[in-house]
């Protein structure tokens, strides 16, 4: 099971690229749990400069605006 | 732009790509150079007599929207290319370590091309203070970002002149580096928040980063796309109606009528411009063709570039994000320098002009 965090002040980038990250995992069949992280502090902690940011399994893989589709689920089914 | 192709169904070659936007830019130009005689052409077509208030007044409309929204899709594409070369943290390891005066320089520079979202101005401002960057640098970089953006210069060149719009470049700029030089100078890193500093002083230092992957020309292109997307679907409609209450100043406000309140004679002008924009959190494309109409009746040009710049550089909700990593009075001290070189500019503006 893979654990996803999305790094963001509660934008509507952020919201959506939760969404991205939940449907994109629903559609593979995987089994992914999604956090949102808005707490300022950790978001910075994380190395995350430009939000909304992502994190799958500790390893941070996209800051900076809506990631890329195909992106994406390679980042999850890896 | 015409080349809204979509490539995840089928790739589109790179070829087709870069013709589809040489075509996009050649018809651009073709349709740009017909747009007054098209404007007076329609309003040909209604009743209204082309020489009559109401006439000029919809003409002056039909014309503007289009002119300014072609180039606005037009530079915000070109711009969002541009950014996709640049990233805050590539931005922050040119920062970092840079002594005062260039580093000050550079961040400003470097605050109109890297991609920035004031809702993301937090972890920024940490990420950049805790790699090392020196605070009065961070500040020139996150008063340039947001206030020399490509959207006021576009509208500021399509509605008032390449004169005014270079006028606000240079001094935006020169704003960021001068405010961020003498916040620099006062060496108040003590006053961010407590917990700003630990991390200033610890764990952030290394912080890690997203891996950065190489793009192809065409995903520059795609970012470039995404921008239009994202800035032009945001900010159509505050130019529509920025522009149509600028349209009803010019037919409806008497000539001259802002040269008693908002003209050079009236010293008190700027400083009363520069509050009266702290609470004002429209964005540029709303406030720019009504500053345009008011410079037509008479307003002089120092006072509504103070207007202009405090409104945008001077956000309450920006302050109040900023209060999270700042001490309320480090929080002073950023307001009354930055507004003290607002009114500099516009004493200077309506003393040259």
């Amino acid at each position: 099971m893979k654990h996803v965090i999305v790094y963001g002040p509660g934008c509507k980038r952020c919201d959506t690229t939760a969404d991205m990250v939940k449907t994109t995992a629903q559609m593979l069949g995987l089994d992914v749990t999604v956090t949102k992280e808005t707490d300022m502090a950790r978001i910075a902690m994380a190395g995350v400069m430009s939000t909304p940011g992502i994190a799958v399994d500790g390893k941070l893989v996209h800051t900076g605006g809506l990631p890329d589709a195909g992106a994406l689920e390679g980042w999850l089914s890896a | 732009m015409s080349a809204r192709i979509d490539t995840r169904t089928r790739p589109t070659p790179d070829w087709l790509w870069h013709a589809a936007l040489a075509a996009g830019l050649v018809l651009w130009v073709a349709i740009y150079r017909q747009l007054l005689p098209l404007a007076n052409w329609l309003v040909s077509l209604t009743p209204l007599d082309a020489h009559s208030h109401s006439g000029e007044a919809l003409a002056f409309f039909l014309y503007d929207v289009p002119k300014v929204m072609m180039l606005l899709v037009l530079i915000v594409f070109v711009m969002g290319v541009v950014r996709s070369f640049f990233s805050p943290e590539k931005t922050r390891a040119l920062l970092s370590g840079r002594a005062e005066g260039l580093g000050n320089a550079m961040a400003a520079s470097l605050g109109i091309v890297t991609p920035f979202c004031s809702c993301s101005a937090v972890p920024l401002f940490i990420g950049f203070v805790s790699a090392g960057v020196p605070l009065g640098v961070t500040f020139s970089f996150l008063i340039a970002a947001p206030m020399v953006n490509e959207v006021a210069l576009v509208l500021l060149f399509g509605l008032v002149g390449w004169k005014v719009a270079a006028t606000y470049l240079s001094f935006g700029l020169l704003l960021a580096i001068g405010a961020g030089w003498i916040i620099g100078r006062l060496n108040l890193e003590g006053w961010l928040q407590g917990w700003v500093r630990d991390i200033h002083t610890g764990a952030g230092a290394g912080a890690p980063s997203a891996p950065s992957h190489e793009m192809t020309m065409v995903d520059r292109y795609r970012e470039g796309l995404t921008a239009v997307k994202d800035i032009v679907g945001k900010v159509w409609v505050w130019i529509l109606a920025g522009i149509a209450l600028g349209a009803l100043i010019h037919g409806y406000v008497p000539q001259d009528a802002m040269a008693r309140i908002m003209g050079t004679g009236a010293w008190w002008s700027v400083p009363a411009a520069v509050v009266m924009g702290i609470p004002m959190y429209t964005n540029a494309a709303g406030v720019i063709p009504i500053v345009e109409a008011l410079l037509g009746k008479g307003a002089a040009l120092g006072t509504v570039l103070a207007f202009m710049m405090s409104v945008i550089a001077l956000s309450l909700p920006e302050m109040l994000i900023l209060r999270k990593v700042l001490t309320f009075r480090l929080l002073a001290v950023f307001v009354g320098v930055v507004g003290t070189g607002i009114l500099c500019v516009g004493f200077l503006f309506n003393l040259i002009f």
